[in-house]
């Protein structure tokens, strides 16, 4: 690790402060950050926690809408959202391990945007917003690919809002190494219709897969989307699974989320 | 009914204590006053040569002490290899110098090139990346096929070729092997790979260089599992150091797996540096540098054919295997892929014509040398593998072609050289097929069936030769050590007990059986005695612990020791009692005249021995102290009969697996508990190697499976609960306890179970089509498998 600056302010207005000055980084729950830092990946001038910002934390729900605070652990999110939202909750609760469910953020994971993080699904697919200290943002603007979001340098993600879906569930198939997502598959059904997001399979991370959405727009049964096949190009090839591999799991965990939700 | 102490009792392991409360003391707890600590920079590309290395600008930087490169160790030896294999045409291996720090070229990913001493470890670490470094990259040398082809970059300029041996077991077995296999009635053949593996101990490597200058003695405090061997490789090869002069120190140790049996580059760093600058030297190892530095395990690359009638005996096996090196010889490297694989390829079974070649590789990776098993595992796994696809092509049975050929009369003259005294192959496989409940399987099939899973059962037997081993045996292959083990039995004057010994654990739990055995000799409690090791100060010159040997061999001295002690003790209690030494009997811990009631106790005799008012004096030393040295007979073998079933995911090829059944013959137990500790252990490491575990380099050198995210170690939930048996024992017959060892069967026996049982499962499921399928049996790859 280098060496840098550290603080942790207490309000929104004070990280967004803090985060103006040079070679800043916000730290939200570290669990991406600090492994980085020690393999001396990255040089922050000054780290910025969001962790002392309370306004930040919690879980709440009203008029439909489940409010996450930016700030708030996996873990929070596992026992908040356990009864207005189960198919959010059990994804939280599977995330990592205790150690990073109790550490690691909401906020943190969605403005990393790993490719295999398991939250961007749930965000997609479920058509939330994700609220930052400047603006609004509708889930089908936000992500940008890998690693990449529509976050202006500096800018904190302080809420997600999820409209909470009829039926959802979210469907993982882990890497055996990491246990990140080798594919993971949050469909969400709602008045509006039925969105199904994928992670950890393609290059340009999340995305819609439109035409299982469209099929279960007119059967949400597993067997409606048994006969369609994701395309294998763009997906992600590694030591853990081909693109073709992972263009067959996106199908088998729509069923299976389908048939869980 | 239960022992509650000495031999047979499963009493709880006295180190846990410390281990589990945070109290234990590793390499790393070790800080000396005035220390300073060492990062290394390392190479990042395969292949290069070193054109230069410019450490004026780090020298300059806050904090930093002094900077090592190559040239500082042009007048020291190489890191030495401690086997020499002879090849097929009676030349000597290939054996190049291991330069401390890199000299001319790098030769693989982590080589390292300087080492950078400073007072803190940050600012080393800077310094390190301060280093201007000029490599001219070459073409790395990955694939083994492709290092031995013509034209081929060399590792090794000066060698003229990447073969560092090709040899061939027993060379004139070779014609009458291909004669019996021509002459079969169905030769079945199977390619396989046995992946690469990372040893990756819970515990880094750490190492600590102290120098006394006033004595002129060095300490090395390391994470070893033989401080004895490190202190006469590294004294005597490497730096030129007298054993007198230089200590070695093991203390508590967090693994090794046999990774930490050999002699590392940093270890001679920090010894050479300390006395270079008079002041205490430390390195820790970071993960990251653990996964390019650490040695490899297993790697091998295999032809197999197995030649039988066609009532499915037997008749020839013929081998054909690379075995990568790596880029340098690490310290047994290569008495791996021969000596340790070559003389089991037997197995439990009589065949009569046996013949292994094997070709052992240079390459740009990480050394590779003995891991968990050491060239057993790889011997099982082919064996293993071929048997049960010969069994399926012929529709015999897996159990009963197994039966058909054990090895069934003891000694039984293996045609690879070595000798089982012992061993009851049906009765460890009765018992397997009782445990496992295989009569079962069916009803459990089905269920698995009605839940969209694919069910499949995998056998396995095996055999490892431990107890390692025989000095005058492995002499004769070429080891240039020899293989006895020590013991020091101390006894205190009021009958306390200190055993010295020269085996060392790391994890085993020596602190307590070792103790048990001693106790139980006696008849005194476990509480009365106290098993030291770790440090060549006090511990008589011993071999250390690998192979499966400490309690046969190491044990074996420790007894010698504690008969030593009883025959002066007994004379002493003659004394005492005005008795007859062949009168005197010992017995829960008490010297009695037979047929009497005349008694005295073990605390009194041990008082004489040091308060010697009433003591033979003209005839006996004062003191209860003895040494002894044991030198193994032959070989142990304990084996085993494992099953493994799984269900397999038809849609996504993940494996589960849902039973795991193992028989074992270790001969006589001391610790059943520990026993059963060691062979869980073994078993889920060896799941790790089926199902996850692969160490993956690209056609550059680079290594992909770096760290944790992307090298795969089982975890809790990846392992079923294991029904392990050791009841059917058939006691060794050379040794004094009539113990065989445990400490790698869980390893060697379970990968070859695990894939079995998944080609079972898809078998089952329809697809016939699917003969093999390379560990680790990720989900992709059996998934890939499926498709055809």
């Amino acid at each position: 690790m280098y060496a840098f600056e550290f603080t942790r302010p207490k309000t929104v207005a004070e990280a967004v402060a803090a985060l103006a000055g040079e070679d800043a980084q916000a730290l939200g729950g570290g669990q991406t950050l600090i492994p980085t830092l020690k393999q001396r990946l990255a040089s922050p001038g000054m780290l910025v926690s969001l962790a002392g910002i309370a306004a930040m934390r919690g879980v709440s729900v009203a008029g439909g809408t489940l409010t996450v605070g930016g700030g708030t652990t996996h873990a929070a999110v596992a026992r908040g959202a356990a009864a207005a939202f189960p198919a959010l909750a059990a994804l939280a609760g599977r995330i990592g391990d205790p150690a990073v469910r109790n550490r690691g953020t909401i906020g943190g994971s969605l403005a990393n945007n790993d490719p295999s993080a398991c939250y961007p699904a749930a965000v997609l697919a479920a058509g939330a917003s994700v609220v930052t200290d400047r603006r609004e943002i509708a889930a089908d603007d936000f992500f940008r690919g890998m690693f990449a979001t529509a976050l202006e340098a500096g800018e904190i993600i302080t809420a997600v809002r999820f409209p909470v879906p009829q039926r959802a569930a979210y469907a993982k198939f882990v890497q055996p190494a990491s246990r990140f997502a080798l594919v993971g598959v949050f469909v969400a059904k709602s008045a509006a219709g039925v969105r199904v997001a994928v992670t950890g399979a393609s290059e340009g991370g999340v995305f819609r897969w439109t035409q299982a959405e469209a099929a279960l727009a007119a059967d949400f049964r597993p067997e409606a989307v048994r006969g369609l096949r994701a395309a294998a190009a763009g997906m992600i090839g590694d030591l853990h699974g081909s693109p073709e591999y992972r263009a067959h799991l996106v199908g088998v965990m729509t069923a299976r989320a389908v048939a869980a939700a | 009914m239960p022992k509650d102490s000495g031999i047979g009792a499963s009493i709880k392991r006295r180190e846990d204590v410390r281990f589990l409360t945070g109290r234990g003391r590793y390499t790393d707890d070790i800080n000396l006053r005035g220390q300073a600590h060492v990062a290394f920079l390392r190479s990042n590309v395969a292949h290069g040569r070193l054109r230069g290395v410019d450490t004026a600008a780090a020298a300059a930087m806050p904090g930093v002490v002094r900077i090592f490169t190559g040239e500082d160790f042009a007048a020291v030896g190489g890191l030495p290899c401690g086997w020499q294999v002879t090849g097929r045409d009676g030349q000597v291996m290939k054996e190049p110098k291991h330069p401390v720090l890199a000299h001319g070229k790098v030769r693989h990913v982590g080589d390292p090139i300087a080492a950078v001493v400073a007072e803190t470890y940050e600012q080393a670490r800077d310094a390190a990346e301060a280093i201007a470094v000029d490599i001219e990259s070459l073409p790395a040398v990955v694939d083994m096929a492709a290092a031995l082809a013509p034209g081929s970059a060399l590792v090794h300029d000066d060698l003229g070729t990447n073969l560092c041996y090709d040899w061939g077991f027993i060379e004139d077995s070779k014609a009458a092997v291909a004669a019996a296999i021509a002459a079969a009635h169905h030769v079945t053949t199977l390619d396989l790979v046995n992946n690469r593996l990372i040893p990756n101990a819970m515990e880094p490597r750490v190492a600590v260089g102290d120098y006394n200058s006033a004595s002129g003695e060095s300490t090395l405090y390391t994470t070893s599992q033989n401080p004895h061997v490190i202190r006469l490789l590294m004294g005597a090869f490497v730096l030129g150091i007298p054993e007198h002069k230089l200590r070695v120190v093991a203390p508590d140790v967090g693994g090794g797996f046999g990774s930490k049996i050999f002699h590392y580059a940093e270890e001679a760093l920090c010894t050479f540096a300390a006395r270079a600058l008079n002041r205490p030297v430390k390195w820790t190892a970071q993960r990251s540098e653990s996964f390019v530095t650490d040695a490899h395990g297993r790697d091998h690359v295999t032809r197999i054919e197995l030649a039988l009638d066609r009532d499915g005996h037997f008749l020839a096996i013929r081998t054909s295997t690379l075995a990568n090196m790596g880029a340098y010889l690490s310290t047994f490297a290569p008495s791996v892929p021969t000596y340790l694989h070559g003389t089991l390829m037997a197995g439990n079974y009589k065949t009569p014509h046996i013949y292994v070649n094997v070709k052992a590789v240079f390459t740009n990776t990480v050394p590779v040398d003995a891991y968990r098993g050491a060239g057993r595992p790889e011997a099982t796994f082919q064996l293993e593998r071929v048997i049960d696809k010969a069994a399926r092509e012929m529709g015999i049975d897996p159990v009963e072609i197994r039966r058909r050929n054990f090895v069934d009369a003891f000694p039984y003259q293996t045609p690879v050289a070595v000798a089982y005294d012992t061993g009851n192959y049906h009765a460890t496989m009765d018992k397997l097929v009782t445990i496992a409940d295989l009569a079962g399987f069916e009803k459990r099939r089905a269920a698995s069936a009605a839940k969209g899973l694919l069910r499949g059962l995998g056998l396995n037997c095996y055999i490892e030769a431990c107890g390692i081993a025989p000095s005058h045996l492995v002499g004769q292959l070429g080891a240039r050590a020899g293989l006895y083990e020590s013991a020091t039995v101390r006894v205190n004057a009021t009958g306390g007990i200190v055993v010295m010994t020269g085996s060392h654990s790391h994890g085993q739990g020596h602190e307590t059986t070792f103790a048990q055995v001693i106790a139980d000799m006696i008849g005194i409690p476990e509480a009365q005695v106290e098993i030291v090791h770790g440090d060549t100060a006090n511990a008589p010159m011993g071999m250390g612990t690998y192979g499966s040997r400490s309690l046969a061999v190491g044990g074996s001295a420790m007894v010698r020791a504690a008969n030593k002690i009883i025959s002066k003790a007994r004379k002493i209690a003659a004394h005492l009692m005005e008795a007859a030494e062949g009168d005197i009997e010992l017995k829960d811990g008490k010297f009695r005249v037979a047929g009497t009631d005349k008694s005295v106790d073990w605390g009194a005799v041990c008082l004489a021995a040091y308060v010697p008012h009433n003591y033979p004096l003209a005839e006996l030393e004062p003191g209860l102290e003895e040494t002894a040295f044991y030198d193994p007979a032959n070989f142990t073998f304990p084996a085993g009969a494992y099953a493994c079933e799984v269900e397999v995911d038809p849609e996504t090829g993940r494996v589960t697996i849902d039973r795991f059944a193992a028989a074992d013959d270790f001969g006589n137990i001391v610790n059943p508990m520990v026993v059963d500790g060691q062979v869980h252990g073994g078993i889920g490491q060896g799941i790790g190697q089926a199902l996850l575990e692969r160490a993956v380099y690209d056609a550059n050198g680079q290594l992909l499976s770096g760290t944790y995210m992307d090298y795969a170690m089982p975890r809790a939930d990846d392992l079923p609960s294991y029904v392990v048996d050791h009841s059917c024992a058939t006691p060794c017959t050379h040794n004094p306890l009539g113990v065989k060892g445990c400490g790698e069967a869980g390893a060697i026996g379970s990968p070859p179970a695990v894939v079995n049982a998944v080609i079972d499962a898809l078998h089952r499921g329809g697809h016939a089509h699917v003969t093999h399928i390379d560990m680790p049996l990720s989900p992709a790859r059996v998934w890939a498998a499926m498709q055809g």
